[in-house]
């Protein structure tokens, strides 16, 4: 098989950055601790609204600004409703759902994950900046999958 | 070696057999049904995005939705693909297709027909409002599950046609390399047929007894698992037929040569094995898949960059040796000796302008914690108009201007030729521009498959509002263009005068020496048996040995 002299060059520098691209992503994944949101606990999804912490949703202090906000998402809303926090607070987002599938997403944050039935979600952000920023599902759920939204304070 | 029919060209004639032609336009005629349904339903969607309309009560946004989705990337995609892969089978093996693939060609139209209309039936009478990824623990009604299982039946036994008229031309011709043609069509139906075996396992063992009340629950995780185990594969089988117009036809309808035999098959091989082994790219941002089970699915998946790039040089290779033997000198007076006036060539090259776009934002896509700024927002959305929308249905309508001539014995008329050029600016601006307004659109967090909504008037939705407009205005663009292009095929296929339309299959300039390795399909289909245990193998024990408490049906709409 006869491989161009130009196509070899352009193979080899399309291969090699592919190859440091590749190592980067690891890095970035293990090195950084920046893997996308995988986390591995499971819990019965016809059983959610009597599964503590699932049972009461909300805002638990665990450190000096750190909160866990345990939640929930269902067709076709987010628990709690509403949520405030001081700026600069870290949140550790856990999240089900008693139903079907739902998305949770902050735009204007790297917080964007699947909510799947059966399975307990978790992500961390840290709210550098006052505002209003909005929770939204963006995994179509149902008849009301367009207003299934909420909001989280920062002040 | 391709192996070219002599023609007369005094007489009208078809390049391939009646009986094969039309096979082959039962298919192609389906496809672009489809197509038309699903353009209405795509510009409906844009407008109801944009605020410009509502719908009706008897009618959801989720309904047109769900058949929009079905209808161009299951069955448009589908039907032409198989009715493409037969007529160019039947013209580079003699001019026909024998007894048994004509058999197989005519059941799985039928199966798959019968398919097509369960599901759209059901998807009418809104109880599959499920999308075309039918995500469980939303539940459709069964007779949606076994439609797309008969559709998918169907289309292997379509699949087996063109293994059976490849065996036939091998044990005619003992010894000597495959049509070009014919192996791309082969290496795509093994594709396929591997790509469609776990979705088909999910729909019959976990969605059919399911929805039908048999098992009271579903392993959901398990079930995401089988559909993306496809559903990357379906992109590359929706890619591998543009492929094969790119190297095999688009040289002839230039006037050149193909590039190199043995580097187009390489390429073919690559892509059958690195499409398959990689679908938790789609699954990044869910829970219950391992960092490190993500991370070699991304690695896997990054590989089709060197199929791409083979490609993509061959490509331009092709374009610049043929335009400097047609009189173009210096380093880009090639570019202006091709022929930019002829449909045949101008919509699959604009299709190949977007797909460099495409390509780049498939490596943001699979890039593990990047996707968490794009995942599920309209960005994924106008990342596939780009890739599948144009890259490919532009190749797809490029072939189709030339083939049903061909197929019917017409002739590609002079105004033919220039509406299909407006038809293709038409879709290309469109495409342009609503693609556009999604990515934009959806690194500021815009969701994807979401009904008109401002979220309660928050000002970060409200700012959306302009964009969702500029998409439902390309939306429009492209109606126009889908409403041109049947217009332009209904001449085509009944009006159009007879005459002779080529069927435009490239030969290699001198003969070249194709190394028999890459025809030895047990080596090939091993190695894609290993990749897959390899990268699924311990993740679907895990998911089945320690699944999570499983989940009951909903219907939410
Ligand atoms: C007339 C041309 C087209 C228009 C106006 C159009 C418009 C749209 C719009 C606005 C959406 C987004 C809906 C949403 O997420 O809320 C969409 C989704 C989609 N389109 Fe198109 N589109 C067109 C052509 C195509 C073609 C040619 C294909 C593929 C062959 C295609 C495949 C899809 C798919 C798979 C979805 C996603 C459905 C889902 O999320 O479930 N579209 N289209
Ligand atoms: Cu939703
Ligand atoms: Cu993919």
């Amino acid at each position: 098989m006869h491989l161009h002299r130009y196509e070899k060059i352009w193979l080899m520098l399309g291969a090699g950055g592919l190859a440091l691209f590749i190592v980067l992503l690891c890095v970035n994944a293990f090195a950084m601790g920046m893997a996308p949101p995988s986390n591995m606990e499971m819990i019965d999804p016809e059983k959610v609204t009597e599964t503590p912490p699932f049972d009461k949703p909300g805002l638990k202090q665990v450190g000096d600004n750190e909160y866990d906000a345990y939640m929930t998402a269902f067709a076709f809303g987010f628990a709690p409703t509403k949520m405030e926090i001081p700026v600069g607070a870290t949140v550790n987002f856990h999240v089900t759902s008693p139903d079907v599938i739902h998305g949770f997403q902050i735009p204007e944050t790297n917080i964007n994950f699947m909510v799947l039935p059966g399975h307990i979600s978790s992500a961390t952000h840290t709210f550098d900046k006052p505002g209003e920023y909005l929770i939204l599902c963006n995994e179509y759920c149902g008849a009301g999958h367009q207003v299934m939204a909420t909001t989280i304070i920062v002040k | 070696m391709v192996i070219a029919r002599k023609i007369d060209d005094t007489l009208p004639h078809v390049p391939v057999q009646r009986s094969a032609a039309t096979l082959s336009l039962a298919y192609v005629w389906v496809a672009y049904i489809a197509f038309g349904l699903a353009a209405v339903a795509g510009m409906v969607q844009g407008m109801v995005r944009g605020g410009i309309m509502e719908l009706p009560s008897w009618t959801n946004y989720y309904q047109i939705l769900t058949a929009h989705g079905v209808l161009m990337a299951l069955i448009f995609t589908t039907y032409f693909i198989v009715g493409f892969i037969f007529s160019g089978v039947a013209r580079t093996t003699g001019g026909s297709l024998h007894g048994a693939a004509l058999k197989f060609g005519w059941a799985g139209w039928i199966l798959m027909t019968l398919g097509t209309l369960m599901a759209v039936v059901t998807i009418l009478m809104n109880e599959a409002s499920v999308l075309y990824t039918f995500y469980a623990p939303l539940k459709a009604s069964p007779y949606f599950y076994i439609g797309s299982a008969l559709l998918v039946v169907g289309s292997w036994l379509a699949g087996f046609g063109v293994f059976a008229s490849y065996r036939k031309w091998k044990r005619e011709n003992k010894g000597k390399t495959s049509p070009l043609f014919l192996y791309m069509g082969v290496t795509t139906y093994i594709l396929w047929i591997t790509a469609t075996i776990p979705v088909a396992v999910e729909v019959l063992f976990q969605l059919i007894p399911w929805s039908l009340g048999l098992v009271p629950t579903i392993n959901v995780m398990l079930s995401r698992t089988l559909f993306w185990f496809f559903g990357h594969p379906l992109v590359y089988f929706w890619l591998l037929p543009a492929y094969m117009a790119w190297y095999v036809c688009l040289p002839r309808i230039i006037g050149g040569h193909i590039f190199s035999d043995s580097l187009s098959r390489l390429a073919f091989i690559c892509l059958l094995l690195f499409s398959i082994p990689v679908g938790f790219h789609h699954q990044l941002m869910e829970p219950g898949i391992s960092p490190a089970w993500k991370m070699i699915h991304v690695t896997l998946t990054l590989i089709v960059v060197i199929p791409s790039l083979m490609t993509a040089f061959s490509m331009f290779a092709i374009f610049e040796t043929t335009g400097r033997k047609k009189g173009g000198v210096g380093l880009f007076g090639w570019f202006k000796k091709l022929p930019w006036t002829d449909v045949r060539f101008f919509a699959p090259f604009v299709g190949m302008l977007f797909f460099i776009p495409g390509g780049a934002g498939g490596i943001i896509n699979a890039s593990n914690q990047i996707n968490a700024v794009v995942h599920n927002t309209i960005w994924v959305t106008g990342h596939f108009h780009i890739t599948v929308g144009a890259a490919v249905a532009l190749t797809f309508f490029g072939v189709t201007f030339w083939l049903i001539p061909a197929l019917t014995g017409r002739q590609l008329t002079k105004t033919a030729n220039r509406m299909g050029m407006v038809q293709t600016v038409f879709w290309a601006v469109g495409m342009f521009l609503m693609s556009l307004a999604m990515h934009t659109m959806g690194l500021q967090g815009a969701p994807r498959r979401t009904d008109y909504t401002t979220y309660m008037d928050h000002p970060l939705a409200l700012g959306w509002m302009d964009y969702q407009r500029v998409m439902a205005f390309g939306g429009g663009l492209l109606f126009v263009s889908a409403i041109l292009l049947i217009l332009i095929l209904l001449y085509l296929t009944f009006y159009a005068p007879k005459g002779n339309t080529e069927y435009p299959i490239a030969e290699t300039e001198t003969t070249q020496e194709v190394p028999k390795i890459l025809e030895r399909w047990p080596v090939w289909i091993g190695l894609v048996a290993f990749l897959i245990i390899l990268a699924y193998g311990y993740p679907i024990l895990q998911q089945i040995q320690h699944q999570a408490p499983g989940s009951p049906p909903f219907v939410t709409w």
